[in-house]
C-alpha cells in the first residue's frame, strides 16, 4: 500500500511542502498499481491532517491571546489607568492594622501588602505593593514593557546579524561557510549567561568612558549583550535552511538569468528561509526574557527604578520568605505564562511551515 | 550596455565549442565528466545532445554556460560565442551573457520556480534585470510573454504562485522566464522529462515555434532519441563525457554507425511490440568517470566488442556522409561490424545476447 502523502496535496498550501508530496506520489507509483480508492483515501487523509495542521488548538489560541494581552500592556502602558510605577503609595486613613512586636500599628504604606501576604491585602491595590510601597500592578505593567523590549530587541538584533551571516554561509558554502560556522561554534561554546554578563560589563564601561553623562541606556546595552548571545543560534538555523534552499534549481535559474548574488540571496533564498527564522525567533524571545531575569538577579539587568520582570524579582527576592511572597510570585507567573505561550507559538509556526529542528 | 549585445554582426557560427574538458576534483580523484567535446552551432539551429544519465550532458551544458560551482572545477578548451571566448570569463563577466545572450531551461519545473514568489514577479525580475523599463511596462511585457507561451488568462496567472499551476504550465512559465530577455542561444536541459507524455509534445512544439520566431539557436539535451528526432538539425550522442557519434538528424537515423546509438534507439519501447514484451536494455552501467576503461569507453557493454576495442580508443572518424562522425572500430552496418557481431553471437557474450534477444522479439 502506498503511504499516504501527508504534505502538500492541498492546492492552496505553501509550496515548501510540494516537493515531498510529489516524491511520495512518485514512490507510490513505483510501488505498484494504485487502486483508485486508495488514492482517494490517501488524499482524504492528507486533507484531514492538513486541516488539523491549519486549525489552531486551544493551547495555541490561549497563547496568542496571552501574547496579545502582553503586547497591549507593553505598548499602551502609559495610557493605562495603573498609576505611576515609581510612586510610593500612601493609603488614606483608616489604614489596615498590622501586628508588629505584640503591638497593633496602623500602616498607611502598602509595602509588602498584597495577596498571600501575612499582613493582608492592600485595599484598592489588587496586586499589592512591593518592598518600597509601590504599586505592583503599575510595576508589572511597566515591567512588561521593558522586558519585552529587551527580549524582542535582542532577538531582532540576533536575527539581523545572525540571519545575515547564516544566509551568507548557507548560500556561498565552502570556505565562507567554514569560517562563519566556526565563528558561531566559538560563540556557542562560551556559556551564554557568562558571555552576556561580560558583554554588559564591557559595554557599560565603554559607553561610560565615552564622556557622556549617561552613555548608552541600559536597555540598549542589554539588547546588544543578549543579542550577541542569540547571533549563533539564529545564525545556525538560518545557515541550515539557506544551505538547503540554495541547492534548489530556481537559485541556479536566477543565476542563469544574470541575477547578482545579493539579489539571489535576498529575493530568492531569504523568503524561503524566513519561516524557519521566525519559528526560532519566537523561542528566542522566550529565552531572552528568562536571560534578562537571570541578569537582573546577577545585578546587571534593567537598572532600577525602571521596572522589569527580572528586576522586580531581583530587588525584593528576600520578601519571598518574609511574609510577602506575592512580590516574587506575580512577576514569576508572568514570565512563566509568557515563555510558555511563546514556546507554543513557536511550535505552531514550525508545524505550519514544516521547519525542521535539526541544526539548532 | 556591454559590447556583447551590440557587437558588429559576427560572420562565423554562433557557438563554437572545441575540445572542452570539464573535470571535478574529488576525494576519489579527478572526475572526467566532459572529456574533449567539440561542436559548432549556427544561428537559429538546434543541436540535440543525447545520452544516458551520467554521461556528461548536463555538465557540458552548464560548463558552456559557465554555471558550474567553481570549487574543484577544471575547465579547458575553447567556447566561442559569436567569436568571443567565454571559457576564461569570471561569473561577473558572464553576467553580460546570462539571460540576454544565453539562457537555460531546467528539467524540473517544480524546483526551478521560486515557491514563495508570484509568477509575475519572477518574470518581471528577469525582464527588469536586462531592460531599463518601469514596473508596469515590465508586467505588460510579462503578460505578453505568457500569452506567447500559450498560457490562458495570463493576467490572472501573473498573480498566482507556482504551486497553483500544473506541471506543463510551470514549464511554460520557465520558458517565458528564459525568453524574457531575448537570448540568442537557449539550453534546454531535459525540458520535458518531468512532464506528462501528453504535455511533452506541446512544450516541445512551443519551444520550436518560439525558436523560429526569435531566430534563436538551441541546445536540446535529452536521454530520449524520440524527443530530438523531429526537432534537432543535428544530433550528438554522448557517452562517458565524449561525443561518440554526431550527424545531421536524418543521416543519424538512416545510417547510425555507433553501436551505442543503436542500443539507445532499440531501448525505446515500440508501439508495434506485443504487450508484456521485455524492454530492450543496455546491459551494465556507464563507466566510472574517475577510472574510465582503457580503449573504447563503451566496450564493456558493447555487442560488437573485439579485443582491439579494449586496447585502443577509436578516434572520431568521418563517415561517408558529410557532417557524420563516429568513434568505433567495428561500426554498425559495415562488413567489419557484422563480422564482429557474428563472432560475439557465437561466443555468447552477455551484451550480445541482450541485443539478439531484442532482435528476435522485434521480428
Amino acid at each position: 500500500m502506498p503511504a499516504p502523502p501527508t504534505d502538500g496535496t492541498r492546492d492552496d498550501g505553501r509550496d515548501v511542502l510540494v516537493q515531498p508530496a510529489s516524491e511520495a506520489l512518485l514512490a507510490s507509483e513505483r510501488d505498484g498499481p494504485v487502486v483508485e480508492g486508495d488514492l482517494v483515501a490517501a488524499t482524504a487523509v492528507a486533507a484531514d491532517t492538513d486541516r488539523a495542521k491549519r486549525k489552531l488548538g486551544l493551547g495555541a489560541k490561549l497563547a496568542m491571546g496571552w501574547m496579545g494581552l502582553m503586547i497591549v500592556l507593553a505598548v499602551f502602558a502609559p495610557l493605562l489607568p495603573v498609576g505611576d510605577p515609581n510612586e510610593t503609595i500612601t493609603l488614606d486613613p483608616p489604614c489596615p492594622k498590622v501586628q508588629t512586636l505584640g503591638r497593633t500599628l496602623e500602616v498607611c504604606e502598602i509595602t509588602g501588602l498584597g495577596p498571600f501576604a501575612d499582613d493582608g491585602t492592600a485595599p484598592g491595590y489588587l496586586l499589592g505593593g512591593d518592598g518600597n510601597g509601590r504599586s505592583m500592578l503599575a510595576r508589572l505593567v511597566y515591567g512588561t514593557q521593558s522586558s519585552l523590549a529587551v527580549a524582542t530587541g535582542a532577538v531582532l538584533f540576533g536575527m539581523l546579524i545572525g540571519g545575515s551571516l547564516g544566509l551568507i554561509a548557507g548560500y556561498f558554502g565552502g570556505r565562507v561557510d567554514t569560517i562563519l560556522t566556526g565563528f558561531f561554534n566559538v560563540l556557542l561554546s562560551i556559556p551564554a549567561i557568562i558571555l552576556a554578563l561580560a558583554l554588559v560589563a564591557f559595554l557599560s564601561q565603554q559607553s561610560a568612558k565615552g564622556g557622556q553623562a549617561s552613555g548608552l541606556p541600559r536597555v540598549v546595552i542589554l539588547i546588544l549583550a543578549i543579542g550577541v548571545v542569540a547571533v549563533p543560534l539564529l545564525g545556525r538555523i538560518t545557515r541550515a535552511s539557506a544551505l538547503q534552499w540554495s541547492q534548489r534549481e530556481f537559485v541556479l535559474a536566477a543565476k542563469a538569468q544574470g541575477a547578482k548574488h545579493a539579489r539571489i540571496m535576498v529575493r530568492e533564498v531569504l523568503p524561503n528561509v524566513l519561516p524557519a527564522m521566525f519559528s526560532i525567533a519566537l523561542l528566542g524571545i522566550a529565552v531572552a526574557i528568562v536571560a534578562e531575569g537571570a541578569l537582573a538577579i546577577l545585578g546587571v539587568g534593567v537598572q532600577p527604578p525602571t521596572a522589569s520582570w527580572g528586576n522586580i524579582i531581583a530587588i525584593d527576592r528576600s520578601f519571598l520568605t518574609s511574609g510577602s511572597p506575592h512580590v516574587v510570585i506575580e512577576p514569576a507567573i508572568l514570565i512563566f505564562l509568557t515563555v510558555l505561550s511563546l514556546n507554543y507559538l513557536g511550535d505552531v509556526v514550525r508545524a505550519r511551515f514544516d521547519v525542521r529542528e535539526a541544526g539548532i | 550596455m556591454t559590447d556583447a549585445r551590440f557587437a558588429a554582426e559576427y560572420e562565423g557560427p554562433l557557438l563554437e565549442v572545441s575540445d572542452v574538458k570539464t573535470y571535478f576534483e574529488t576525494d576519489r580523484g579527478l572526475v572526467r565528466s566532459v572529456d574533449g567535446v567539440s561542436f559548432t552551432l549556427e544561428r537559429g539551429k538546434t543541436i540535440g545532445i543525447v545520452g544516458e544519465s551520467g554521461c556528461g550532458k548536463t555538465v557540458l551544458s552548464r560548463s558552456i554556460m559557465g554555471l558550474l560551482p567553481r570549487r574543484g572545477l577544471v575547465r579547458q578548451g575553447s567556447i566561442r560565442f559569436e567569436g568571443n571566448e567565454l571559457i576564461h570569463l569570471t561569473p561577473k563577466e558572464m553576467r553580460a551573457y546570462w539571460g540576454s545572450q544565453l539562457a537555460m531551461i531546467f528539467q524540473d519545473p517544480m524546483t526551478s520556480l521560486n515557491p514563495v514568489m508570484k509568477i509575475g514577479k519572477q518574470i518581471t525580475e528577469s525582464i527588469r534585470q536586462h531592460l531599463d523599463v518601469d514596473k508596469d511596462f515590465a508586467y505588460e511585457l510579462a503578460e505578453n510573454l505568457l500569452r506567447s507561451v500559450r498560457i490562458p488568462e495570463p493576467a490572472r496567472r501573473l498573480r498566482e504562485y507556482p504551486h497553483q499551476l500544473s506541471g506543463g504550465m510551470r514549464q511554460r512559465v520557465c520558458i517565458a522566464v528564459a525568453l524574457a530577455a531575448g537570448p540568442r542561444l537557449l539550453f534546454a536541459d531535459e525540458p520535458t522529462t518531468a512532464l506528462d507524455v501528453t504535455v511533452q509534445a506541446q512544450v516541445l512544439d512551443l519551444m520550436a515555434q518560439q525558436q523560429s520566431e526569435r531566430f534563436m539557436a538551441m541546445v536540446l539535451i535529452t536521454h530520449d532519441l524520440g524527443v530530438v528526432a523531429g526537432r534537432a538539425d543535428e544530433i550528438a550522442v554522448m557517452y562517458a563525457g565524449r561525443i561518440v557519434e554526431k550527424a545531421p538528424t536524418s543521416v543519424l537515423f538512416r545510417d547510425m554507425k555507433m553501436p551505442y546509438t543503436q542500443a539507445l534507439l532499440s531501448s525505446i519501447p515500440k508501439l508495434a511490440d506485443e504487450s508484456h514484451v521485455r524492454l530492450a536494455t543496455i546491459p551494465g552501467r556507464p563507466p566510472d568517470l574517475v577510472n574510465p576503461p582503457k580503449g573504447c569507453k563503451f566496450a564493456p557493454r558493447c555487442a560488437y566488442v573485439q579485443d582491439r576495442c579494449k586496447e585502443e580508443e577509436p578516434p572520431l572518424t568521418p563517415s561517408t556522409s558529410p557532417g557524420h562522425e563516429f568513434r568505433c572500430w567495428f561500426p554498425v552496418g559495415t562488413p567489419e561490424g557484422e563480422a564482429a557481431l557474428e563472432r560475439n553471437k557465437q561466443k555468447g557474450l552477455r551484451a550480445t545476447e541482450a541485443l539478439v534477444a531484442a532482435d528476435t522479439v522485434e521480428t
